[in-house]
């Protein structure tokens, strides 16, 4: 048994990883400051076929794994979250759920340009009233003769308004189940729909060179057969979905956390206090081993539950392990590693002080840390 | 068409470098070999050629063993094949010594157009695309920023220090190329999995008929007199201002033809 990588693994990483000093860091900083969606760096991306890492080919895809898809998340989000965020959530919730639970037409009219980068697809799930509870779904969706009439609204959408972006889908009530309860689904609601509006780019505290939405639903009319899967499986798409996301954002938060690592090694060595580089301190070493030690374990965590999603063996525990810790760990270096800049952590044009606004929204996107102890919970049995 | 790109394995320019054992020569034993970075354009150009015309990319390596992981990192980058001539006979090779192997190694080969780097970082002697071209009877087009396939022929535009020249080639030519003509691809994952797949064809200079004798150390035409490693760095030059500053560095810089 072992956790070692494969030749193609760690060719992969290594590629991405020159990729990523080469062409994202050197022009990041300025996105982010302008708060740019860097289209530049994306189509590079989508030309090296990181959208279509774990689709097959059939459908323009690299017949990649999952595990591929966040080695890759790893070495991006070690240099920028932005740009690691925006493949992730296209790959992981804008193509997966037509790629696992779409027809063949859908597959075969959307998949090939998001394989390729060339369009960006968002998954809308969160509202305005309420993210972690997802079964409280207000945005109702009705049939009307042969179309979905959608109203409602969904906040805090990752890529849904680009200038590249295909489409969103959206999860609605759609009717209401044997139970008593809501009838979730989902459906495509593709972009320049009329009444389907998206709002203006929100003013975040970090993730600044990402698309994040708010979109609204005034009687968008869309055909029957955008709906994603099962009519009345939309709740259950969604949690697979998301089970398998955390293990994306855990490999992102691995990245964030390593990188916090890098520059703080390098930084300790350089500067100088008293007379000595600052890491000639064995506080300032220690600080730095736990910082080494939180992302090591944190990646052993997301390997652990890419190996299992692989094998096929239940993960959804060892998935939300794996983000809970990794995105509490990537906090915890991020603090560090900024208190380790001194001053010049505090500005923004040091990379750990990106690292810093970036880190805190790993505790809350696709699942707060609450949330991720609620399912390991039930998972133990309460 | 059929295009051949020569590729060399070097020891990384970004890591530390150092001399062998016998004092002249590059240790190519550590683990940080990378492919020349000046090839990698060459291989983008061929590509770049294959995307345009459906050209069939070879790759040609003389070197050790060990050149091979450079090889299929370089075929992930998309090229069709690759001809790997491994034999201890050819170390310590000159320039020469080198360009014999790879004509006779090019003469088990179908090609139309030849490229390679302008120069490798490790030895830098910039003479072997002349040397080939020589020895094959082909027409050399070196230092190239630009390639185009023309009808029945090449167009191509060479760097010079004050601009470019154009020069244009019928039949075979072998085009060495500088790191201004493209950017290199990044491998993809399906590239890299590809890699895996494409055929290395490995040869030795039996296989190639070379007279073992007539290359290699003791068959190099040249000889290193002299090596020694890369002085420490020096401490740098301090300009201090006192009103000819801006003249202090314009005759440093010029000095050290910076400009
Ligand atoms: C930049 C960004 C990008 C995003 N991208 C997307 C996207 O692409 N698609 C999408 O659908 N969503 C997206 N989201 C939304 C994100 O997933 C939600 O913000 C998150 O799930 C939390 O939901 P909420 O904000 O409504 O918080 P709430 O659910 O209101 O929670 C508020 C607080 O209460 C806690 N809490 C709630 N219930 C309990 C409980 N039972 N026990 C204990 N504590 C509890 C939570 O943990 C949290 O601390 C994004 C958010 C951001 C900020």
């Amino acid at each position: 048994m072992h956790f070692g990588l494969s030749e193609e693994y760690s060719q992969l990483r290594e590629t991405v990883r020159a990729f990523a000093q080469d062409k994202v860091a050197p022009v990041i900083g300025e996105y982010y400051e302008n708060r740019q969606f860097p289209y530049e760096l994306i189509k590079q991306m989508g030309d090296m076929g990181l959208f279509g890492l774990p689709f097959s080919e059939e459908y323009g895809g690299m017949g990649g794994d999952y595990f591929a898809l966040c080695l890759v998340l790893e070495e991006l989000a070690r240099v920028d979250s932005s740009v690691a965020i925006t493949l992730e959530a296209a790959v992981s919730l804008g193509a997966m759920p037509i790629y696992r639970f779409g027809t063949e037409e859908q597959k075969a009219t959307w998949l090939p340009r998001l394989c390729r980068g060339e369009a960006l697809a968002a998954f809308g799930l969160t509202e305005p009233g309420g993210g972690s509870d997802a079964g409280a779904t207000k945005t109702k969706a009705v049939v009307d003769g042969d179309e979905w009439v959608i109203n409602g609204s969904k906040c805090f959408i990752t890529n849904a308004g680009t200038d590249i972006t295909d489409f969103v889908t959206v999860t609605a009530v759609t009717g209401t189940t044997p139970k008593g309860g809501p009838e979730i689904s989902s459906i495509i609601v593709p972009r320049g729909t009329p009444g389907f509006t998206v709002a203006e780019e929100y003013s975040k505290v970090g993730w600044l060179a990402s698309d994040t939405r708010e979109l609204f639903f005034d009687d968008v009319r869309v055909p029957l057969a955008n709906l994603v899967g099962e009519r009345g499986r939309g709740y259950a798409q969604f949690l697979r979905i998301l089970d398998e996301g955390r293990i994306a954002i855990a490999a992102l938060s691995v990245g964030l956390a390593q990188g916090c690592v890098d520059e703080s090694v390098k930084y300790s060595r350089q500067r100088e206090a008293f007379g000595r580089p600052i890491g000639e301190n064995q506080a300032i070493q220690f600080m730095i081993a736990d910082m080494e030690t939180r992302a090591h374990m944190s990646r052993l965590g997301y390997y652990d539950a890419a190996r299992r999603m692989l094998a096929g063996e239940p993960f959804k525990r060892q998935a939300a392990i794996a983000k809970l810790y990794a995105s509490e760990s990537a906090v915890d270096n991020a603090r560090a590693a900024t208190q380790i800049h001194g001053g010049y952590g505090f500005m923004n044009e040091t990379p750990v002080a990106r690292m810093w606004r970036d880190s805190k929204i790993l505790e809350i996107g696709e699942g707060t840390s609450e949330v991720q102890r609620m399912i390991i919970a039930r998972d133990l049995g309460f | 068409m059929n295009i051949v790109v020569l590729v060399k394995q070097v020891p990384d320019s970004g890591a530390e470098r150092s001399l062998a054992g016998d004092g002249w020569s590059v240790d190519r034993s550590g683990g940080t070999n990378v492919i020349n970075e000046m090839d990698e354009y060459a291989i983008e150009e061929a590509l770049r050629l294959k995307d345009e015309t459906g050209a069939q990319v070879t790759l040609l390596t003389v070197g050790p063993d060990h050149a091979v992981d450079s090889i299929r990192k370089a075929l992930s980058m998309g090229p069709d094949a690759a001809v790997h001539v491994s034999d201890e006979a050819v170390a310590g090779s000159d320039a020469l010594g080198t360009a014999k192997v790879i004509a006779a190694a090019l003469g088990t080969l179908e090609y139309d157009l030849i490229l390679s780097g302008a120069e490798s970082t490790d030895g830098g002697v910039q003479v072997l695309p002349h040397l080939l071209a020589e020895l094959l009877d082909i027409a050399a087009l070196t230092g190239a920023r630009k390639v185009t396939v023309e009808d029945g022929g090449l167009l191509v535009e060479r760097q010079t220090e004050d601009g470019y020249e154009v020069l244009r080639a019928s039949g075979k030519a072998i085009v060495s190329v500088w790191d201004t003509i493209n950017t290199p691809r990044y491998p993809s994952l399906k590239g890299i999995m590809a890699a895996k797949r494409k055929p290395v064809t490995t040869l030795t200079l039996a296989d190639l008929g070379v007279d073992a004798a007539t290359v290699g150390r003791s068959g190099a035409a040249t000889t290193v007199l002299s090596a020694e490693p890369r002085p420490a760095r020096g401490a740098g030059v301090k300009v201090a201002d006192n009103g000819d500053g801006g003249d202090q560095l314009v005759a440093y810089l010029t000095a050290e033809k910076f400009v």
